[in-house]
């Protein structure tokens, strides 16, 4: 079994050193149709034509070459402009690390790749995705006979370098980060990968494979494998079973199928249970403009929004806490609790750690708030949203600064890519602003609760060691309180790895949900009384 | 300001701390030599298996003893002087107290077995343990086999934690059906299964002979004195129970007996010194409570109520009805009221079992009042209040399984097997009951 293992682990492992090594690898040549094509959408300068023409159009270059060159050239031609007696500044290409790569340089290198890969996509999809999905299902069935009898399996979890901050996890935090960084801000340097999958994107929707359409395909199928995973690893568990199937299907059919299809008929892509303000780009300008003038189905997309946000959330939230949404239907949840799930141990559960979480999950909350009621206003008084509202500040700039910080660094780059160093559950913990918001609901106003169980417990801190949200659990269980707080998202997996069955995730009456108490069931009655009603 | 003392950071003595803390701005030391700070001694396994770090298993964080003004002392007390209210440590220095609690919990047993101080012979309840088997066992390259001898819940975790990390293990018990001397027959028997289905060598009814060292003075291997069958291994596990750990106390003018001698109030025969926790022994029984109880959460109970005592609001130490719990492998335990492993005269019962051989429950009851007595349940989890309350108001067998919905603990999405229980009562005893279906109303129904 332990062969069959190492050989599953060695197929992945293959599948996804070509997909890496894909990047270094992508050729490009740049067509006369395809330079005019996106040099008109992209350029106005005569100057950058020109040159751009003569050293970049019918050239053989590397992507890294072609990259340089296209942000050489940009650069040259506004010194050319900016020298000019009158600055034509439409002319100027504006470059900003961050943003130039992937809306200026991308689609010229997307559209111009050339190379084995480009000629042979079919056959590449099934050597990276094809040879990494086999071998990590390989590898995960025989968890099925390696990890002994169904029950709790935790064996050598703080042992393991990959699992405790050790080289291999090191190793895998590397990656993420490095992947998130190429994703959000350099896709140009993603073409390959991306091509991996482009019969699958034009299968789906009939459009060319995007950097998003390769995320929203790894998304799914890294969940997929990993949830197979935890279906061996908790098999005894019906609650873990049913929540994780739960969670794979809103990802595969609400976040990747739907919003595919969707486009295939000619619709917004829209993804139905992504709810604001975790969806921050639901209010802008854009957005709105687009729903509105995608029919009947947009107007039902935009009204449906709303009502998810301020209806369907909060009312769920309060009959079954915020779990129903975190752990059961978000796509950042879902990928925390199948990819994240070998990560769970290492999230801080000290008190300097929650008053950190506090002020910034919070924070984050404010600022969605104030940025989209700012968006709103400038769109229903009808201002530009680039025009200046005040201090210097357009509400443009604020979208900006909220996407680049919060919606691709926070989220993306630390919150997945820290997994192996802070635990998974990142973003959920500290910055997402839906989760603060249904933390909100709760921890004040809702029949959720872990009930304590009498007096049975014995401190030994498996549910706070594997909490993901960093929940110092014992700490309430010990005294025989229930567990209230804001930040559980209602994995189950505290009652699960509790060894004397003292917690168990329940919806009730609010009343005695909160039950403060000095001395635990199991003692002299009346001390009980004297103290605990004092 | 009034100093209190404290010897051993358990759960008992520090139980005991943080009630007087809440109470009173009283000095506190706790004093110990096993480690600085309060850990779960529970969850010494964790960390050998991996499952936890001993960072983990610390409830506290470190600063908080600080915070709460409750002072540390690593130290070993050798004497106690109650005449001058003083305590000799272990490197000659003394220290004062006003009021002295003892609270040193337990050391394993060993019955002058020929070899059991040998190199590569532990015990497993020390943090200092933990660390030797992690030197002597690390895998099973170094360590081809271990025995453990005895079979109570600590045999079964020592077994659990070297079967983690692949050790072949043989398990010597005395009784003729694991920890027989607790549980009934079915359920024994239940466990002897999850630990051969595990493949840990179990061999019942067998007694330990003698301890053999290899030419460095290391255990080699194991005698069984029914068989003389000679078992290699590289370590041997005693897990023969646990005895209260009061030597220092012996040469003292505090009475004892197998245990520090206290009386309702926790107190022993000296004015200001107090017992609690393992190492402390009742003078009479409290109902059918064993004198000597270790059990972590007495530990507690007795810390909760001396630290009434002590800050002015003297209080009877009354633990409430019977309960405790415990894992075996995989097989979760709890226990509520009294089942024997042997019935009473006066006792009925009522056992069922799931076909998988994973889960059961065994009901103790009057056979001439009905009224119900104790449950042992393996596998499935109980409300720990539902049963308290059961147990108070003296409720019949029929009124739980009645209302057994209301009883379970399980997680959501469970299978839940009440109906087939239900029904096997039914059956068995020619009555008609009907299961409740669960109401949330009689479960917070305090009345």
């Amino acid at each position: 079994m332990k062969v069959i293992k190492n050989i599953g682990l060695i197929i992945c492992f293959i599948g996804f050193a070509i997909f890496t090594a894909s990047i270094f690898t992508g050729t490009n040549k740049v067509s006369e149709e395809a330079f005019n094509n996106w040099a008109s959408q992209k350029v106005k300068s005569e100057f950058f034509i020109e040159k751009a023409k003569k050293e970049i159009v019918g050239k053989e270059l590397s992507t890294y070459e072609l990259s340089n060159k296209i942000i050489q050239i940009a650069k040259a031609s506004n010194e050319y402009h900016k020298s000019q007696k009158e600055i034509t500044w439409d002319k100027i290409i504006w470059i900003k690390w961050n943003k130039t790569s992937k809306d200026f340089v991308y689609p010229l290198v997307r559209a111009s790749a050339t190379g084995w890969v480009t000629n042979n996509q079919g056959l590449f999809f099934w050597l990276t995705f094809g040879l990494a999905i086999l071998g990590g299902t390989i590898a995960f069935l025989t968890d099925y006979k390696l990890l002994g009898p169904a029950g709790i399996k935790n064996n050598g979890i703080f042992q393991h370098s990959a699992t405790n901050r050790g080289a291999l996890g090191m190793l895998a935090f590397v990656y993420f980060v490095g992947f998130y960084v190429l994703l959000y801000f350099f896709p140009n340097y993603l073409i390959n990968p991306i091509l991996s999958v482009n019969q699958v994107s034009k299968g789906l929707s009939g459009n060319e494979s995007s950097q998003w359409f390769l995320y929203g395909f790894m998304y799914c199928a890294v969940m997929t494998v990993f949830a197979i995973r935890m279906f061996i690893k908790y098999r005894h568990n019906n609650y873990q079973l049913v929540r994780t199937g739960v969670v794979l299907f809103f990802q595969i059919a609400f976040a990747f199928l739907i919003p595919e299809i969707l486009v295939a008929f000619n619709k917004p892509w829209f993804d139905f249970k992504n709810a604001w303000p975790l969806n921050y780009t639901f209010f802008f300008d854009y957005n709105i403009n687009n729903l509105i003038d995608s029919g009947n189905l947009g107007i039902f997309m935009l009204v449906w929004g709303i009502i998810l946000t301020l209806i369907i959330v909060p009312v769920m939230v309060y009959f079954y806490g915020k779990r129903w949404y975190c752990s059961w239907v978000c796509g950042c949840g879902g990928l925390a609790e199948t990819l994240g799930d070998p990560y769970r141990q290492l999230s801080s559960k000290s008190l300097f750690s929650w008053k950190i979480e506090r002020w910034l999950i919070h924070g984050v909350l404010v600022f969605a708030v104030a940025m989209t009621a700012l968006t709103l206003y400038t769109y229903f008084a009808e201002i530009e949203s680039w025009k200046e509202v005040a201090l210097g500040f357009s509400a443009y700039d604020i979208q900006s600064t909220y996407g680049f910080l919060i919606g691709s660094i926070f989220s993306g780059v630390i919150g997945t890519g820290f997994y192996p160093i802070l635990g998974n559950r990142v973003w959920c913990r500290f910055g997402c602003p839906l989760a603060a918001y249904m933390g909100l609901i709760q921890r004040f106003k809702s029949r959720f609760r872990i009930t304590t169980n009498g007096g049975q417990c014995i401190s030994c801190g498996n549910c706070s060691t594997y909490c993901e949200q960093g929940i110092d659990v014992r700490a309430y269980a010990q005294k025989g309180e229930n567990i209230i707080r804001a930040s559980c998202v209602g994995c189950g997996v505290c009652s699960a790895v509790c060894p004397r069955g003292v917690l168990k995730l329940e919806n009730g009456p609010e009343e005695g949900r909160i039950n403060p108490t000095e001395i635990l069931l199991g003692n002299d009655v009346d001390l009980l009384q004297l103290m605990n009603e004092k | 300001m009034e100093h209190i003392v404290i010897i051993g950071n358990g759960i008992s003595g520090v139980t005991t701390a943080r009630h007087i803390r809440k109470l009173s701005d009283k000095k506190i030391t706790i004093i110990s030599s096993e480690t600085e700070h309060f850990f779960s001694r529970t969850a010494l396994m964790y960390v050998y298996m991996g499952h936890m770090k001993f960072e983990n298993t610390k409830p506290y964080e470190d600063w908080f003893w600080d915070k709460n003004k409750i002072e540390l002392k690593k130290a070993l007390v050798s004497h106690i002087d109650v005449d001058a209210k003083q305590l000799k440590l272990a490197n000659n220095e003394t220290f004062s107290y006003d009021k002295l609690i003892i609270a040193t919990g337990s050391k394993p047993n060993k019955f002058g077995w020929p070899g059991q101080d040998l190199d590569g012979v532990i015990g497993m309840y020390h943090k200092q343990d933990l660390e030797e088997l992690e030197k002597l066992a690390p895998d099973n390259k170094a360590c081809n086999r271990a025995v453990i001898v005895g079979g109570g819940l600590i045999g079964i975790e020592l077994a659990e934690m070297l079967h983690s990390r692949d050790i072949p293990v043989t398990f010597l018990v005395r009784e003729n059906s694991f920890w027989s001397g607790v549980l009934p027959e079915q359920e024994s028997a239940l466990i002897n299964k999850e630990i051969t289905d595990n493949h840990i060598d179990l061999r019942l009814g067998v007694n330990l002979k003698e301890i053999k060292a290899d030419e460095n003075g290391r255990a080699k291997s194991v005698t069984i004195l029914e068989t003389g069958e000679e078992i290699p291994c590289n370590v041997v596990g005693l897990t023969a129970g646990v005895s209260p750990n009061i030597n220092f106390v012996k040469d003292s003018k505090i009475e004892t007996k197998r245990g520090v001698l206290v009386n309702r109030f926790l107190e022993t025969n000296i004015p200001d010194v107090y017992a609690i926790g393992d190492c402390a022994e009742q003078r009479e029984a409290i109902g059918e409570r064993r004198p000597i109880e270790a059990v972590w959460y007495t530990g507690r109970l007795m810390g909760e109520t001396l630290a009434q005592t002590i800050c002015g609001t003297k209080t009877e130490y009354k633990p409430g009805h019977w309960f405790n719990s415990a894992k075996f492998i995989d097989i979760e335990y709890q226990t509520y009221g009294w089942v024997w492993a042997k019935p009473k005269e006066n006792e009925a019962r009522f056992y069922w079992e799931d076909q998988s051989g994973k889960r059961a429950i065994h009901i103790s009851y009057d056979k001439n009042t009905r009224q119900f007595i104790g449950i042992n349940t393996f596998g499935i989890r109980m409300r720990h209040e539902f049963f308290d309350r059961v147990l108070t108001d003296q409720k019949s067998v029929e009124h739980v399984i009645t209302h057994l919905a209301d009883a379970n603990f399980d997680p959501e999405f469970y299978k839940h097997y009440e109906k087939e229980i239900v029904t096997k009562f039914n059956t068995e005893n020619a009555t008609t009951i009907q299961l409740k279906k669960k109401s949330w109303k009689r479960i917070f129904n305090k009345a």
